[in-house]
């Protein structure tokens, strides 16, 4: 039996190894993370996380004009980020094979947008590949280094959530990696210096290669005629197509690995042999406006929606007009909806801006929970980094807005996208306070390292970046660093910096609970004294609940850390075995 | 040779979904069936609600389980058990754990934990197998190997030989924790 189970982010990044890639790069994402996680468990490759996804790109590019094969990881948002050096490398091409990985999240399982990344590849007129399983992911990955270096272009590989995190057999079971020298450097600036006089140049060799790849899109066997019936004919790439395969047994399917340069004679061919044509596609009317834009007649959003993920019940519903009964479940079930850990330092700080009343301009992290109740402390979450950018706006338009708004965002958002904006707070007198969380990590997709925490992504130790003087050299004059769980003395500093009237920057650092696991001995409730005022439940802990009027802590879910002890105005939660708060403080409200 | 089994693995973010899916698709592997599994990563993780589809058979296609279609859920958690049953076949069985996990908006007082739960469970399901598995579970009592126990339960409903699994379990287990999770596997497997 040589096979094995990999999730299509595992795949993704076996196919790299095994097309011989020298260096990955990446900023964690979900659903895109794992893929350098895994990568950088082959010592071959040089692997790191980069501060931010243009890094990765650019990082990418270099390792490429040097002459070796490289891959960019990245969720769909962090193409955004990339945007910028993707759409002039199209100009440029390669010398080792480059490939962009995006993995878009339909449905936004965790993302701030639904974006259909199919379009950048058309803008920057490069090929892309879209992978139905982890089989394709492992094969398509390899091939498209292939495809680069022949076609000399950047090659888009793009998954969604449902190929990246969904597990399926790939064979064979062990990697085979090729060998692939190194080119030697060469210096072409006609090809690589984007000076207006050599983009020139440049450009219609992009148009002429569109050209040729329209001809291999054409001819790939990647993209793959499956002859059904002649009643009902279906155009589908990526995971669409399972669902079809699925839904539509008897289709005949059109199904599109290598997806742009759109193979329009391939789709007239379907279209000429069926008596009706559907593209089912999720998200935008990707394929289905080349369709139109050719003059095919077709059906797609008409039927199917443009928002979130498709899935069998969709198709059977909509095209063969059948719904299953099924077990009818009460609509006003409790949702659950995810929380900060018990004994996370974030909840101190969002409770002690929700008693300042402070306003607050939020950013992409575990503490965007912040924003949910009983917390309700973040009034705006745009984009990595725009905590700090929008803050500096309200100001703008709002001289007095600095008075009572903060913005706060985490470490490795900070650093991802925090520091040109805090550039401009600078630069702008802005009198506004921007609060980081330092809990030494990247915790919402799972703790990875970055700049700030002294360790690479294989392992080594580095010399990790000196937040304050990071901060004071961009020009902030007031930087104070505070433990969160000291509450009374982050609420006096925040309560003075937002006050200033000059630009301030509050570091609250304590590192994740879930890897400095500094975990305590539950704390407990003397019921005698607790009048259920309800203070304590205010913080959002799961371990915190009112029953019969009375506080109660659940000792399975207690981390022990301090903060309903700190906030309780009648002594009645204490620690067992000891009298006082163990805080440096031992402040009480 | 069987021709397909869907399963959901729902539970609370942090109960251990992800690796119940993966012991379940190593058993398909090793059964020489084709398997698709789908997990819920990131922002659902921190103690919200999850879910993960496993399909085995022939032939799979789409990686998750269609609305109806469930053979098995198998449920870390009571209100979980039943936020997804539309997914459990009319011949389905569905396996919860009747633990109670207050979510969030329990706790802050805004809504009531239903009471209703395991009898609505028990009522609109062909075969429902409630387990109070916390106090069942001799090893750990402390949730850590509940999943593995709950598999264990699972496992005797299902038509693959008891060795498969553990084999699996070996398979997927860090040697570390592997022993441990055997005797949860063992107590849940021998639930009379």
């Amino acid at each position: 039996m040589d096979k094995t189970v990999l999730s299509g982010n595992e795949a993704i990044a076996r196919g790299a190894y095994e097309a011989g890639v020298a260096v990955g790069t990446a900023y964690p994402g979900t659903p895109s993370t794992e893929i350098l996680e895994n990568l950088a468990r082959y010592p071959e490759v040089d692997c790191n996380w980069s501060a931010n996804e243009k890094v990765a790109l650019e990082v990418a590019i270099g390792a490429s004009i040097e002459g070796a094969r490289a891959v960019a990881c990245m969720k769909h948002v962090g193409v955004n980020v990339a945007a910028d050096p993707l759409l002039t490398l199209s100009y440029t091409g390669v010398r080792g094979g480059v490939v962009l990985v995006c993995a878009d999240d339909p449905g936004m399982h965790s993302s701030q947008n639904e974006q259909d990344n199919r379009h950048y590849a058309r803008m920057a007129k490069i090929p892309l590949l879209e992978p139905s399983d982890s089989q394709e992911a492992r094969d398509f990955t390899a091939y498209a280094f292939e495809l680069s270096e022949r076609y000399d272009t950047p090659v888009m590989v793009r998954s969604t959530t449902r190929i990246s995190h969904s597990r399926g057999i790939v064979s064979p079971a062990a990697p085979q990696r090729i060998t692939v020298p190194k080119k030697d450097y060469q210096k072409d600036a006609p090809k690589f210096v984007m000076l207006p006089g050599y983009a020139r140049m440049r450009h219609p060799l992009v148009e002429e290669r569109i050209e040729r790849l329209t001809e291999e899109a054409e001819n790939n066997p990647l993209n793959r005629l499956e002859k059904g019936s002649s009643k009902l004919g279906v155009l589908c790439s990526g995971v669409a197509y399972q669902y079809v395969k699925e839904a539509l047994p008897e289709a005949t399917i059109l199904k599109l690995g290598l997806s742009h340069p759109f193979p329009l004679k391939l789709a007239k061919e379907l279209s000429d042999s069926v008596e009706e044509l559907l593209v089912v596609e999720e998200l935008d009317p990707f394929f289905e406006e080349q369709l139109r834009a050719a003059g095919i007649k077709v059906k797609g959003k008409e039927l199917f929606p443009a928002t979130g993920e498709l899935s069998v019940e969709i198709i059977r519903e909509k095209v063969l007009n059948e719904k299953r009964e099924t077990i009818a479940v009460p609509g006003d079930l409790p949702p659950r909806p995810p929380v900060m850990c018990p004994g996370c330092s974030h909840r101190a700080v969002f409770y002690t801006l929700k008693r300042l009343k402070l306003e607050v301009m939020g950013d992409i992290g575990c503490y965007t929970l912040g924003a949910l109740a009983p917390l309700e402390r973040i009034d705006s979450c745009i984009c990595m980094g725009a905590s700090v950018g929008t803050a500096l706006g309200r100001e703008k338009a709002n001289a007095g807005a600095a008075s009572h708004t903060v913005a706060v965002i985490g470490d490795s958002t900070f650093y991802h996208s925090g520091i040109t904006p805090l550039l401009d707070i600078v630069y702008s007198k802005s009198a506004a306070t921007v609060i980081i969380l330092d809990n030494r990590t990247t915790a919402m997709t799972g703790h990875q390292d970055h700049p700030g925490t002294g360790t690479t992504l294989q392992g080594e130790e580095i010399t990790p970046v000196d937040l304050e003087a990071l901060c004071r050299a961009v020009g902030v004059k007031r930087v104070t660093t505070v433990n969160p769980f000291e509450m009374k003395k982050l609420q006096e500093i925040i309560k003075e910096e937002v006050a200033a009237e000059e630009a301030s920057v509050v570091i609250a650092r304590r590192p994740c609970i879930l890897l400095s696991r500094d975990i305590h001995p539950p704390l407990e409730v003397d019921a005698d004294k607790c009048n259920g005022c309800e203070n304590c439940i205010q913080l959002g802990c799961p371990a915190l609940s009112l029953v019969n009027d009375k506080a109660r802590i659940d000792s399975a879910v207690c981390n022990g850390c301090d903060l309903c002890l700190q906030v309780c105005r009648r002594d009645a939660i204490y620690r067992p075995g000891e009298q006082t708060s163990p805080t440096e403080e031992g402040d009480k409200k | 040779m069987i021709n397909k089994v869907d399963l959901l693995v729902a539970g609370v973010g942090g109960q251990g979904t992800i690796l119940a899916g993966r012991i379940l698709s190593q058993v398909a592997l090793l059964q020489e069936l084709e398997v698709k599994m789908a997990e819920t990563h990131g922002m659902a993780q921190r103690g919200g609600s999850v879910i993960t589809h496993v399909r085995m058979g022939k032939k799979v296609n789409s990686p998750l389980v269609p609305l109806g279609d469930a053979d098995f859920i198998l449920a870390f958690e009571r209100l979980e058990g039943l936020r997804w049953l539309s997914f459990l076949s009319p011949r389905g069985t569905v396996i919860v754990n009747t633990q109670v996990l207050h979510p969030l908006p329990v706790l802050t007082g805004k809504v009531e934990y239903p009471g209703y739960v395991l009898e609505e469970i028990k009522d609109k399901t062909a075969t429902s197998i409630q387990v109070d598995a916390l106090n069942r579970d001799p090893v750990s009592r402390n949730s850590r190997t509940l999943n593995v126990f709950l598999m264990g339960i699972l496992a005797r409903q299902m038509p693959f030989p008891r060795e498969t699994w553990e084999n699996a379990l070996e398979l997927v287990i860090p040697p570390r924790l592997l022993e441990i999770n055997r005797e949860a596997f063992t107590a849940g497997y021998c639930l009379e």
